[in-house]
């Protein structure tokens, strides 16, 4: 493929749907969330004494 | 060194109406998987056990890591940058699983060689590629903002160890139901061989998903309302680009290099010996007021605050410059760690509020780094950069713990340190954390000698229209 080719290619627009942005947003968000849970339970031993 | 067609950068380039933010949790799919790193004090027990050894040759296999993280991204960060992210991520995400699944192989048939060679030597060239891999991606996509982007993914380095150190108690737990994950129990070798290839398959997955979605900026895209003349208006900020050879014979390379070097020297200072420290600052003859499992809760906190420093102390650096925001972090830094040796033995709120704040500068030291390259250097060869900078980390990732571990071995014998113990050591840091202090304050603007002809843009171009780095 050409250069110039590539960049006719370029100059089509796309969407990218919402539904794969807020999963992939998921994908790391609820595995972060589970060790910010765990370790905030952790940390609470601090203050709880 | 070709890729695959599949992987190559020529085949990411994102279309016009792309959504920017894919990028930041393809970016964070990665960061989250290596930043297990921090976490291996887990298993390490188990491995002292299981291999008959010592903590210290177990120690080795997190420092040949470390070393190999710093020298892989030095070496290969120019290979990363030609051949874009999905080529680096997926070649990251190879290594890191394969380097997960050899050391279980050497666990399991007691080869303590074979876990140097797995997790120590191709998990850590995982860890190289893999950590400077989004990085320049993410400058180009967020140039309103790099210091957000840029914080955004190294803080899923600091999150790693969070979600690795549940996860990982939980599935040794069902590996060996006799371990329960409490202190003073540990787990059979088998549980931990198990663990690594249950993670190395993971993270190969979750790495790739990350390889998969991630795009590169057409050369001309700009975010809407973005004018880069604003972002040229604040001083040290350059439109011009440096290639990363020519970048590391200008004093700033290596002013940010002594910068990046004090800042994690000084870090590791308390990151290393945070459980038993706490106990020592607060210890009465034999007994500490502070609890091990109080302790344990430092180390959480402390880790809350690693992560939580890189992304609020690198976005605040896009409102307030990089230059001022490491006067921050060396400067106030140096001032809480006096505080900490002289009056942090006073009450327990005290030392956790001076360390945790030290920390999350530790952390944003990390972050704010690629966008504070971006700035002297421009966006041409920033991950190779970056990369070569990375050398620092490996450097104080040996210092820190020779200095803190060196004072503190001539003080006495642990469980029968105090505070005072530790004043050599957090004053050497503030030695330390005021040359970093004077190398920032040199820092000025790279010489107009260094940049690249005008035509020379991100490698973006480069790579679509003949390499220019490999006719250099």
């Amino acid at each position: 493929m050409s250069t110039s080719q590539r960049t006719g290619d370029q100059q089509a627009t796309t969407h990218t749907p919402t539904g794969l942005v807020a999963f992939a947003w998921a994908l790391v968000g609820v595995p972060l969330a589970y060790g910010l849970y765990n370790t905030v339970k952790a940390a609470s031993a601090l203050f709880g004494g | 060194m070709a890729v695959p067609s599949f992987l190559a950068r020529e085949r990411i380039i994102a279309r016009p109406g792309f959504n920017r933010w894919l990028i930041p949790p393809a970016a964070l799919a990665v960061h989250l998987c290596i930043g297990q790193a921090y976490a291996t004090s887990v298993y390490k027990a188990a491995l002292v056990s299981h291999f008959d050894s010592s903590l210290t040759a177990i120690g080795i296999i997190f420092s040949i890591a470390i070393v190999m993280l710093g020298l892989s991204a030095a070496v290969f960060g120019t290979w990363v940058d030609r051949n874009g992210p999905r080529a680096a991520m997926f070649t990251a995400a190879c290594f890191w699983s394969a380097g997960f699944l050899v050391g279980a192989l050497g666990i399991s048939t007691e080869q303590l060689w074979l876990v140097y060679l797995g997790y120590g030597v191709l998990g850590g060239i995982g860890l190289g590629i893999g950590y400077i891999s989004p990085v320049s991606t993410l400058i180009k996509w967020f140039p309103d903002r790099p210091g957000l982007a840029t914080g955004m993914a190294i803080m899923g380095f600091g999150g790693g160890a969070l979600i690795a150190s549940p996860l990982s108690r939980q599935l040794m737990n069902w590996y060996d139901p006799t371990y329960d994950g409490t202190i003073g129990t540990t787990p059979t070798g088998a549980a931990v061989a198990q663990l690594f290839v249950t993670l190395g398959i993971v993270y190969l997955a979750f790495m790739m998903f990350g390889a998969f979605i991630i795009r590169v900026p057409a050369p001309d895209w700009r975010p809407d309302g973005f004018d880069p003349s604003t972002v040229k208006a604040k001083s040290l900020v350059t439109t011009e680009n440096v290639s990363a050879n020519n970048a590391i014979k200008t004093p700033q390379f290596w002013l940010l290099w002594t910068v990046l070097f004090c800042n994690v020297t000084a870090g590791i200072g308390i990151l290393e010996q945070a459980a038993p420290m706490i106990q020592d600052f607060f210890r009465n003859g034999e007994t500490s007021a502070v609890a091990a499992a109080t302790a344990a809760g430092f180390v959480g906190l402390l880790s809350l605050f690693n992560m939580g420093g890189r992304f609020v102390w690198s976005s605040t650096s896009d409102y307030i410059g990089r230059k001022p925001i490491y006067m921050v972090y060396l400067g106030v830094g140096l001032v809480l760690y006096v505080l900490l040796a002289t009056v942090g033995s006073t009450a327990t709120w005290v030392f956790v509020i001076l360390a945790a704040i030290i920390i999350s500068f530790y952390g944003g030291g990390f972050a704010t780094v690629p966008a504070y390259l971006r700035d002297l250097f421009g966006t041409y060869q920033v991950g190779a950069i970056h990369g070569r900078l990375l050398t620092a980390w490996a450097a104080a990732g040996i210092a820190g713990p020779l200095i803190i571990n060196g004072v503190l071995d001539a003080r006495g014998t642990p469980g029968q340190l105090t505070a005072g113990d530790y004043r050599p050591a957090l004053f050497i840091m503030v030695g330390l954390l005021a040359v970093g202090f004077v190398a920032n304050l040199l820092i000025k603007p790279v010489a107009e000698k260094w940049f690249e002809p005008k035509d020379t843009d991100a490698p973006t171009t480069a790579s679509t229209t003949g390499d220019r780095s490999l006719s250099r």
